[in-house]
C-alpha cells in the first residue's frame, strides 16, 4: 500500500498532475493527483521526509532527466514544479512537526515601474517546485515596501527581476536602502531578467546574477552548500 | 505625395469572412466576460462615465478595477476610430498615408533593443592551402548608445525600401537618464532621418517637451497637425486583459494631444495568451478593441493604429519565439481582423529567434517577412536588423534585410499583360522562331534597362566563398558616407534653447567631443552567475 501510493505519487510528479482533474502527458493516467497521493500518504502515516525522498525528489529528478535530454519542456517541467510546490503546502505543517528544515524562504519582486513578470513567476515556480518556501510580492513595488517585507519577515533570499534598463536602477537602490536599515547581510540578493548582467549585479553589489530559473536553483544549491 | 510603399492587390487571408465573425463575436463576449482589469484611476473613471460596468476590486497593493465593457461602447469607438491615419515626415514626400481598407505596406524598423552588435572582420587562412583566405565576421555585443542610434537612423534614411523609422536602440549612455531619455532618442532619430519616426515613451513628464521638440520642427502646433512627424506606440494591456497603470497613463495623455498613436498588445500564446489560434486571436483582437475604446473615449477621432504583437513561447525558454511559424499565423490574422474594422494595423515580421547574422536568421525573417508583407498590413514592423527576440539590433542586418525587401517589393509589382505586351510578345516569337538561332537573347537587351529586370543579389560573392557579411559591411560604411539632412541650424539651435535636456554633444554646431566618451559602457554578453 505504502509503496504504491509513493510509487503513483512519483508517476504523477513526472507527468505534472496536480490534481485528480488535470491532464498528464499519458492520457490513460487518470485518478488521484499528486495532492490526493500526498494526503492519503499523510492519512496512511508515512512519515513526511520518505514521501519527499521517494515520491516527490525522486520524480521531479526524472523530470529534470527528461529536460535536459530535451524530451521535455519548459511547459512540462513547470507542471511537475506547480503540483509539488502544492504538495508541498500540505507537507509543510508536518515538516515543521518533525523538525524537517525546508530549504529557506525566497522573496521574489519585480521593482519599481516595472510590470514584466513572466520571467519572475517562472523562476517563483521553479524555485517552490525545489523545495523553496517562495512568497511573490509582485510587480511594479516600491523600493521601500521590499525593505519592509525584508525587515519584517526575514526572508533568506531576495530576488530582484527587472526587464527594463531604467528600471533595472532600481537594483541598486534596493540594495542601498537594505544597507541603511541594517539588513543587508541578513539577506542574500539575486537579481536577473533581461537587462541585467553579471557586470550590473557586481557593480551594484548584489550577491548573484541569475541567467534563468535553472540558474537561480544551481546558485541557491552552492549558497546551502556553502552554509553547511 | 507620400511614400508609395506597395500596394497588395489580393491580400493573402487565412481566416474566411465566417470565421472573422466568430473572433470579432468572441472579442466581444470578451470584453463583458470577464471584462479587463484595469490598475488605472483614469481609465476606469473615463469608461464608468461613458456607462460601463466599473466595479473596484480589492487588492492590497495596487488599487484595482474590473471594467466590463458594453459592445455598444466599442462600436461607438469603431465609429469613430478615423480610417486613415496619416504619418508625417521631416521630407513631406517620406508620409505614410495609411487606409484601414487598403492593404498598402510601408516597412518599418524597430525596435529598442539593449544591445548594439558590432562587427569586425578576422582573417582565417585555409590549413590545406594557405594561399586562401576568408574573411570571417565577429560580432561583438554591447550597451546601445545615442551615437549608436544617430548612426541607425542615419544608414536607416538611405535604405531604399524602408519607409520609417521606429527606434531600433535604447540609448544607454552614463548621461543618460529617465528624464532626457525621451528628448534624446527622439532627437538623434528626428536629426539623423527626414522619414517618419516612432518611439515609445519612457517618461510621462517627457510627453510635452517631446510634443514641443516635434512642432519646432513641424514649424508650428497646426503643422504638427497636418504632418505628424512623430508618433508613440504603447503597450496600455498587459495579457491577458490588464490596463497597466503608468502606461494606460501615457495612453491617455497622447490620445488628448491627438498625435497618432499605436494601440499594441504582445500577448504570447502560451504564457500570457492560449495557445491555440483561435484563443490568442480572439484575446488580443479584445484587448486592441479595449484600447482603441479608450483612445476613443479620452479624444474622439484621435488617430490610432491597430497594434498587434501576438508571438508563439518558445518551448525550452517560455521567451517570445518569433521565428516560430505560428508566429505569422497570428499576426496575419490580426492583419485580417483590423480590416475588417477598416483601421490602419500595424503587425510584426522579420524578427528572428537566431542572436547572430547567419543562415537562421536568413531563413526564419524572409519566411515571415514575405508571408506577412502578403497579407497587406499598412505599418509591417518588419524589424530592420533585430535579432534574438527583440533583444539584439545589428545594422549590418538591417543593409541585409534591405536587400531582401527589394526582391519582395519586386515580386509585388502587378503583372503586366495587357493587349500591347501581348501584341508585341507576338510579333517577337513569330520573329523568333524564323531565325536559326531561335534565341531571343537579343530582346532582353531594352528590358535590361528599364528596371523590368529584378537585379541581381547585390551581396554575392566572386567564386565559392560567401562575402555577403563583408559586401554588406562595405555598403553600411557607404551609406554612412553619404550625407543626411540635418534639421536646419537655426530650428536646431532653437530646440537646444528650448528643449530642457538635450545632449550637447547632440547639438552638431557644439564642440566635438572625444570618441571614447560617446562609448557606452561595453558588455560582454557572457551570461552566467557573477560569482563565477
Ligand atoms: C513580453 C514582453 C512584454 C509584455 C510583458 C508581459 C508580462 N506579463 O510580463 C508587455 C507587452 C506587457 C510588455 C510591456 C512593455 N515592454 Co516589454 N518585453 C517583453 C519581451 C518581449 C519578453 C519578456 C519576457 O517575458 N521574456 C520571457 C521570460 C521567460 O524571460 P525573462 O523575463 O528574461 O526571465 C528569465 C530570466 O531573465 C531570469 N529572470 C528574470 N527575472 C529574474 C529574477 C530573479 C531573481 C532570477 C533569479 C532570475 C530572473 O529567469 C527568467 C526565466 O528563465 C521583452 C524582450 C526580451 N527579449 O526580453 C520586451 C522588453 C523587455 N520590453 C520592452 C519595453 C520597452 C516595454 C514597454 C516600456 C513598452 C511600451 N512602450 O509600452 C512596456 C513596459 C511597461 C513597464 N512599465 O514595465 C523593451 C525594454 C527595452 C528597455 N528600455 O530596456 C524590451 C527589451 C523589448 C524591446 N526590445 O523593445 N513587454
Amino acid at each position: 500500500m505504502t509503496e504504491d501510493i509513493i510509487a503513483a505519487l512519483k508517476e504523477n510528479v513526472i507527468q505534472g498532475r496536480m490534481t485528480q482533474d488535470d491532464e498528464g502527458i499519458d492520457e490513460s493516467l487518470t485518478g488521484p493527483g499528486v495532492l490526493e497521493l500526498t494526503q492519503a500518504a499523510l492519512d496512511n502515516n508515512i512519515p513526511a521526509d520518505e514521501i519527499i525522498t521517494n515520491g516527490i525528489t525522486a520524480g521531479m529528478e526524472i523530470v529534470g532527466e527528461r529536460f535536459n535530454a530535451k524530451e521535455y519542456f519548459i511547459p512540462d517541467m513547470l507542471a511537475s514544479a506547480e503540483a509539488v510546490s502544492a504538495a508541498m503546502d500540505i507537507l509543510k505543517p508536518h515538516l515543521e512537526a518533525s523538525n524537517i528544515e525546508t530549504k529557506g524562504t525566497f522573496a521574489i519582486v519585480t521593482v519599481r515601474g516595472d510590470i514584466h513578470d513572466i520571467g519572475k513567476n517562472i523562476v517563483a515556480i521553479l524555485l517552490k517546485g525545489s523545495g523553496y518556501e517562495v512568497t511573490d510580492l509582485g510587480i511594479d513595488v516600491p523600493t521601500e515596501k521590499i525593505v519592509e517585507y525584508v525587515r519584517e519577515n526575514n526572508p533568506d533570499y531576495l530576488g530582484l527581476s527587472a526587464l527594463l534598463t531604467t528600471t533595472m536602477l532600481a537594483m541598486g537602490d534596493i540594495i542601498e536602502a537594505l544597507k541603511a536599515a541594517g539588513l543587508r547581510n541578513k539577506v542574500k540578493v539575486l537579481v536577473g531578467g533581461a537587462a541585467v548582467s553579471g557586470e550590473y549585479a557586481r557593480e551594484i553589489g548584489a550577491d548573484a546574477y541569475c541567467v534563468d530559473g535553472f540558474d537561480a536553483v544551481r546558485v541557491l544549491n552552492t549558497f546551502q552548500e556553502t552554509k553547511s | 505625395m507620400p511614400r508609395e510603399g506597395i500596394l497588395i492587390d489580393n491580400p493573402y487571408e487565412r481566416m474566411t469572412g465566417e470565421q472573422i465573425e466568430r473572433v470579432h463575436r468572441a472579442s466581444m463576449e470578451i470584453l463583458v466576460d470577464p471584462g479587463l482589469t484595469c490598475f488605472n484611476q483614469k481609465a476606469a473613471d473615463i469608461f464608468a462615465a461613458a456607462g460601463a460596468d466599473v466595479t473596484s476590486v480589492e487588492s492590497d497593493d495596487h488599487p484595482t478595477w474590473l471594467i466590463k465593457i458594453p459592445e455598444k461602447l466599442v462600436l461607438d469607438a469603431l465609429e469613430s476610430v478615423p480610417k486613415t491615419v496619416k504619418l508625417g515626415a521631416r521630407n513631406p514626400a517620406n508620409a505614410l498615408v495609411m487606409h484601414g481598407e487598403e492593404p498598402r505596406v510601408y516597412f518599418i524598423s524597430g525596435s529598442e533593443t539593449n544591445i548594439w552588435l558590432d562587427v569586425d572582420f578576422q582573417t582565417y587562412t585555409r590549413k590545406s592551402d594557405p594561399g586562401i583566405e576568408i574573411q570571417v565576421p565577429e560580432f561583438i555585443p554591447r550597451r546601445g548608445t545615442v551615437a549608436d542610434l544617430c548612426k541607425s537612423a542615419h544608414v536607416c534614411e538611405h535604405l531604399e525600401t524602408l519607409d520609417g523609422y521606429i527606434r531600433t536602440v535604447n540609448i544607454q549612455d552614463k548621461d543618460i537618464t529617465e528624464d532626457n531619455k525621451d528628448v534624446n532618442k527622439f532627437f538623434a532619430s528626428l536629426n539623423n532621418t527626414t522619414k517618419h519616426v516612432m518611439a515609445g515613451l519612457t517618461s510621462l513628464n517627457q510627453l510635452d517637451n517631446v510634443v514641443n521638440m516635434a512642432k519646432l520642427i513641424a514649424g508650428g502646433e497646426e503643422q504638427l497637425k497636418e504632418n505628424p512627424i512623430i508618433s508613440f506606440i504603447t503597450c496600455l494591456v498587459k495579457s491577458p486583459l490588464q490596463f497597466v497603470n503608468d502606461t494606460t497613463e501615457t495612453f491617455i495623455e497622447i490620445c488628448k494631444r491627438g498625435l497618432p498613436i499605436v494601440v499594441s498588445s504582445s500577448p504570447q500564446a502560451g504564457s500570457t495568451a492560449p495557445i491555440k489560434e483561435a484563443g490568442i486571436i480572439a484575446q488580443i483582437n479584445a484587448e486592441v478593441l479595449a484600447g482603441i475604446t479608450l483612445g476613443q473615449l479620452v479624444n474622439r477621432g484621435t488617430p490610432v493604429i491597430y497594434g498587434s504583437v501576438p508571438v508563439r513561447a518558445r518551448m525550452d525558454t517560455l521567451a517570445d519565439s518569433y521565428g516560430a511559424v505560428e508566429t505569422s499565423q497570428y499576426n496575419i490574422d490580426c492583419v485580417q481582423m483590423a480590416r475588417f474594422y477598416k483601421i490602419p494595423n500595424y503587425s510584426t515580421s522579420g524578427v528572428c529567434d537566431s542572436k547572430t547574422p547567419g543562415q537562421q536568421t536568413s531563413i526564419e525573417r524572409l519566411f515571415s517577412d514575405i508571408l506577412v508583407t502578403l497579407s497587406g498590413p499598412q505599418f509591417l514592423h518588419c524589424a530592420y536588423g533585430l535579432l534574438d527576440c527583440n533583444s539584439v539590433f545589428s545594422l549590418l542586418q538591417a543593409v541585409l534585410d534591405d536587400a531582401h525587401f527589394q526582391m519582395i517589393k519586386f515580386f509585388l509589382r502587378k503583372p503586366r499583360i495587357d493587349e500591347v505586351e501581348i501584341t508585341d510578345t507576338l510579333k517577337q516569337i513569330r520573329a523568333v522562331v524564323q531565325t536559326p538561332q531561335k534565341l531571343y537573347i537579343k530582346y532582353i537587351r531594352k528590358v535590361m534597362r528599364t528596371g523590368e529586370l529584378s537585379p541581381s543579389y547585390p551581396f554575392e560573392g566572386d567564386g565559392e566563398t560567401d562575402n555577403v557579411f563583408a559586401l554588406a559591411y562595405e555598403k553600411m560604411n557607404e551609406l554612412l558616407t553619404k550625407p543626411v539632412e540635418h534639421i536646419d541650424q537655426a530650428t536646431t539651435s532653437r530646440i537646444f534653447n528650448e528643449i530642457p535636456g538635450l545632449l550637447p554633444r547632440l547639438n552638431r554646431k557644439s564642440e566635438r567631443i572625444p570618441r571614447s566618451l560617446l562609448r557606452g559602457t561595453s558588455m560582454y554578453m557572457k551570461k552566467g552567475n557573477i560569482n563565477d
